[in-house]
């Protein structure tokens, strides 16, 4: 399953741990994380479930391609990282 | 009168309480969080907290017998494939919550009822404090909102709501940039409310289109209410007739351009405003603070000095960030550098409560 990490400073707001999940894309990873914790969907995506737009997301070392469909392709050993972009802050 | 005032900061929601005829900071909530407006709803007692997190959206927070919980922020419905929603200016209007820009109670008829006006220019309803909330379909899918246009914000602002304390199913709107909208039947039907009004910075063949007028502030007075006060990007703003017309107020010094407007709770003839230079450099005249009041219904007025800063002040009072209690006799403001001044006498003398609060957004009088 794929590791998920979210950023220390969400904690502050919402309980958060490193989760894994199952997945083949970021989309599919994240909505399984979601589903336990329907509250932490809205402080990483928009009213339309694209990321928002001072979030960042990096997939095993590289920053996510779609942000709206979040399609990105993940393998069991991806480790899916989601951060506050250097803006908005 | 209100002993507690509560205001809300860039980073953290303070409440300030007279004790002893002194006012102090008696306590902060979500310190380090930008709280950018709070409201108290006298019917059930439930104080709401509005954030905007910079990375994590805005957010909505309740308070219960002392406890703070989030509760739903208003939210867009999705998008249709392939529509085109554009704003006055051409730009994509997104179709999510970029800020939460007003909030008020229903009727006293209406327990529970909240109206809450957003950022990019939705309006919702709750029925259940809060607990979920649905846009306002009639006034989103009226074609003439395509037409409005943010001002200050990247995208239209519903900054003011004034529910008609005659009847609860009018109610009031004012949009920045959209002018004033009214609803007689709770919400289904809507209708643009600025004949009068005139923005001196549109082409002439647009400037007095009702629908792109940028009232910065609307207020209500509760003791006539046909009458309103609009602080109004171009000027100061007078309506006799419950928003169908609306007359300017001129010769109004030191500057007729601000944000804020206060409206005495039974004198519909005086009110309060906050004036800046217009319009592009926003400052104090002269580096002088002042609040200026008329009791004439706008023929004259006082400039009010008496306790506020007269050298290099630099403080702008955002639209929400100037409110009256009940009594009509205190007054507050607070600014963007975090100067917070209170009167006990309808604004002839001020006194300084802070000048080290974060910038504020708003202020509220609470019980």
């Amino acid at each position: 399953m794929a590791r998920i990490v979210f950023t220390a400073n969400l904690e502050r707001h919402i309980d958060c741990p490193a989760n894994e999940a199952e997945g083949a894309t970021v989309r599919e990873a994240l909505e399984a994380v979601f589903r336990t914790n329907e509250r932490l969907r809205g402080y990483v995506l928009d009213d339309q479930s694209a990321l928002r737009r001072h979030m960042a997301i990096v997939v095993d070392g590289k920053p996510l391609r779609d942000r709206v469909a979040l399609s990105d392709p993940i393998s069991a050993a991806s480790a899916i990282y989601v951060l506050q972009a250097l803006s908005g802050g | 009168m209100s002993d507690r005032l509560v205001v809300s900061t860039r980073k953290g929601l303070f409440t300030i309480e007279r004790s002893g005829g002194a006012w102090r900071v008696a306590g902060a909530d979500f310190l380090g969080d930008n709280v950018t407006l709070f409201f108290h709803d006298q019917r059930s007692g439930h104080d709401y907290a509005a954030l905007n997190h910079g990375h994590f959206g805005a957010k909505l927070h309740r308070r219960t017998n002392g406890r703070w919980e989030e509760i739903a922020a208003p939210a867009y419905p999705p998008k249709p494939e392939g529509l085109i929603d554009r704003d006055g200016w051409g730009k994509d209007i997104p179709y999510s919550l970029i800020n939460i820009f007003s909030l008020e109670a229903g009727g006293p008829d209406e327990d529970g009822f909240l109206w809450c006006g957003t950022i990019p220019g939705g309006l919702f309803h709750s029925r259940d404090h809060g607990e979920t909330w649905e846009l306002i379909r009639a006034l989103w899918d009226h074609p003439k909102r395509q037409q409005w246009s943010g001002g200050g914000t990247d995208w239209p602002a519903i900054h003011s709501i004034c529910v008609d304390p005659r009847d609860s199913a009018i109610v009031r709107i004012g949009i920045s940039c959209g002018g004033v909208w009214e609803t007689r039947d709770g919400g289904k039907t809507w209708a643009c409310r600025a004949d009068g009004m005139f923005a001196a910075f549109l082409p002439p063949e647009m400037s007095r289109d009702p629908n792109l007028q940028d009232p910065h502030c609307l207020v209500q007075s509760p003791s006539a209410p046909d009458r309103l006060w609009v602080q109004h990007h171009n000027g100061i703003f007078r309506s006799d007739d419950g928003s169908a017309s609306w007359r300017e107020i001129v010769d109004v010094p030191p500057s007729s351009f601000g944000f804020a407007v206060a409206v005495h709770p039974r004198e519909p003839d005086t009110a309060w405003f906050a004036p800046a230079i217009k319009d592009e450099r926003r400052i104090p005249v002269d580096g002088k603070l002042v609040v200026t009041r008329t009791r004439d219904g706008g023929q004259t007025f006082d400039v009010l000095r008496e306790g506020l800063p007269q050298s290099h002040a630099y403080d702008v009072v955002y639209r929400h960030a100037m409110a009256i209690d009940e009594s009509g006799d205190r007054l507050a403001f607070a600014t963007t550098t975090g100067g917070l001044y209170l009167t006990e006498d309808q604004g002839d003398r001020w006194r300084e409560i802070s000048h080290t609060l974060p910038p504020a957004h708003a202020v509220r009088f609470a019980p």
